[in-house]
């Protein structure tokens, strides 16, 4: 593969047309340094991280049942006999890169979090992930390790929770309406 | 000296990264922080396009420190679709950036149908080409009017809105509503293409022109538009690739990039246009860019236009009875097509296992949607890479020593939209 060089890659995987490196978390700033550099990749286009928590226990129409068994009476029970693939650690934090040039290229680095765990931040790599990395913290709770300024950006500075991770509920916002005692 | 000639300095190397590049800071050897007044700017100002709350320190008239506060506009779309069927999600993201709407519904759909590795019908795909190229017109001219009226060119709002006008007209005879259509479904479009429309997309596409001409007979000639915007708001080349900056940004700083050209999606590669790049980086070039890319949209459209009057008669969607709604007719005479529509509404339809992330180039820039499907009837994550919440982070650079009058043409030379930046 081209990216063996890589530093930290635990596996590429290829699915749908794109390529996925998984990087360990430890290192992913030494990776992208690499890929930024020795790869061309100077252009972060996105930083999306994912809550995986409860995947594969949803009772969900397309699966023969849960993780936790079988069970008939579940609304959409019948259809696909798969039940998704386990992921090894609740957070993922996807980096998309793009090669600018002749030869465009994008490229996605994929990185493995628990709860609580702490990753290194690759503002001093692309300084576009300043913003990405303060909404991942806002929205997910992933603390990344010497961010300039790691504050939350869309919710309000005294917001409690994460709300884009799973165990958020939702709905459950009162409001007050005018009138009301 | 004459405005006509330029005064325009480029950077030299980069000036980033420095310790926090898009908060930019007062610099104590520089100014006397006795000096320093700090101002809000916003959130309810009518030049931020929505609600932006700029906090500036000013020494004097000129700009020493600058931070962005946005989240004003923040809506939750991402977490409210993962909540929705793939079905219904489609009505979500056209509500993301309510200017340029058909990209992100385009992303989505995108997205979807690359995780479900399913064909569209080339006459879905021309019409897509179609009606985005006319959404890109309808923003650019939004940008323009509302840009313009700022800078105190007034008359420049109402000639916009004329042609915009034009715009919502074509959408109301496609789609039945004047804005955020739902007309790209997952599989292709909703209904085929109306009758009359290639008609009206032709007058409309001479119109333009003549319009476009007359914008740029008012503002190019005009001594205070081009004081107010040479020289203004510089970003470098380096700078605008290390801040992530796409779309006319970043070809307005001289890199010559364009999605539709150089990862050519749709079937731009089947069409003939060219992608403007001006070098200076300052308000003007990008004034200049969002002109030119007026122009070549037109050029795309009439192509579109010629393409898509061979393929009358056409399916429109992709038969995929599993995926896609059955027509509306059938339903009376169909068991088999009741159910699948029953079953479509109701449950949803299972999306293959995996993760995309699917890109189009919008009108600000690079429109990026990462989904990841568990095999389920709705989506387990959607993001969406929105390019105005990443043109906000270069406000800061851009800004560095400009003057308060200044800001309000940067701000608005980024095309912020901020229902797009606080999703």
């Amino acid at each position: 593969m081209a990216y063996e060089g890589v530093p930290g890659l635990v596996e590429t995987v290829q699915a749908h047309g794109e390529t996925t490196l998984v990087v360990d978390a430890a290192r992913v700033v030494e990776a992208c340094t690499h890929l930024r550099d020795e790869e061309g990749f100077t252009f972060l286009s996105d930083l999306s991280p994912a809550d995986y928590l409860g995947w594969g226990a949803r009772g969900v129409a397309g699966y023969i049942g849960t993780r936790g068994g079988r069970d008939l009476h579940a609304p959409g029970s019948q259809g696909l006999a798969r039940v998704p693939d386990p992921k090894p650690k609740r957070f993922a934090v996807n980096y998309h890169l793009l090669r600018i040039g002749d030869e465009p290229v994008r490229l996605r680095v994929k990185t493995w979090l628990d709860d609580g765990e702490e990753i290194d931040s690759v503002v001093p790599v692309w300084p576009t992930a300043d913003w990405f990395e303060r909404e991942a913290w806002d929205m997910f709770g992933i603390v990344f390790r010497g961010h300039p300024n790691l504050r939350r950006i869309l919710m309000d500075d005294d917001w409690e929770g994460h709300p884009l991770r799973k165990d958020y509920p939702i709905g459950g916002e009162p409001v007050r309406f005018s009138g009301e005692e | 000296m004459s405005a006509l000639e330029r005064t325009t300095r480029i950077y030299e190397g980069s000036r980033i990264p420095r310790p926090i590049p898009t908060v930019l800071q007062v610099d104590p050897e520089e100014h006397n922080l006795d000096d320093i007044l700090t101002v809000n700017f916003g959130p309810n100002h009518p030049s931020t396009h929505g609600v932006l709350r700029l906090v500036v320190d000013l020494d004097g008239e000129h700009i020493a420190g600058l931070s962005a506060v946005v989240g004003y506009l923040h809506t939750g779309f991402e977490k409210t679709m993962e909540q929705k069927t793939w079905w219904k999600c489609v009505t979500y993201p056209e509500r993301i950036d309510y200017v340029a709407y058909q990209y992100n519904e385009l992303v989505f759909v995108l997205a979807v149908e690359k995780l479900l590795a399913l064909e569209t019908p080339r006459k879905a795909t021309w019409m897509r080409m179609c009606m985005g190229e006319l959404n890109r017109i309808h923003s650019h001219l939004i940008w323009l009017g509302t840009s313009a009226l700022e800078l105190g060119a007034i008359s420049m709002f109402w000639y916009a809105f004329r042609e915009r006008d034009l715009i919502v007209d074509l959408s109301e005879m496609v789609g039945g509503t004047r804005m955020h259509t739902r007309y790209f479904q997952i599989g292709g479009l909703a209904e085929d293409v109306p009758r009359g429309f290639y008609e009206e997309a032709r007058k409309f596409c001479k119109q333009m022109v003549k319009g476009i001409d007359g914008y740029e007979a008012i503002l190019d000639q005009n001594e205070i538009w081009l004081k107010r915007t040479r020289g203004v708001g510089l970003l470098s080349a380096d700078d605008a690739i290390a801040l992530g900056q796409s779309g006319p940004v970043l070809r307005a700083s001289g890199v010559n990039w364009d999605l539709r050209k150089n990862m050519p999606y749709l079937a731009y590669d089947e069409v003939d246009f060219d992608v403007p790049v001006y070098p200076h980086g300052d308000v003007y070039d990008r004034y200049k860019v969002h002109m030119d890319e007026m122009r070549q949209s037109v050029r795309i459209i009439a192509q579109c236009v010629d393409r898509l009057e061979e393929m009358e008669g056409e399916p429109w969607i992709a038969d995929d009875r599993k995926v896609v709604l059955p027509p509306r007719h059938e339903l009376h005479t169909s068991m088999e097509s009741l159910i699948h529509h029953f079953k479509i509404v109701t449950e949803g339809f299972p999306v293959p296992e995996g993760e995309v992330y699917t890109v189009v180039e919008s009108p600000r820039g690079e429109m990026g949607c990462y989904v990841v499907s568990d095999g389920g009837p709705k989506p387990w994550r959607v993001k969406f890479r929105a390019p105005s919440f990443v043109a906000l982070e270069a406000a800061a650079t851009c800004m560095t020593g400009a003057a308060v009058a200044d800001m309000i043409a940067i701000v608005g030379s980024l095309d912020g939209v901020m229902g797009e930046v606080d999703r």
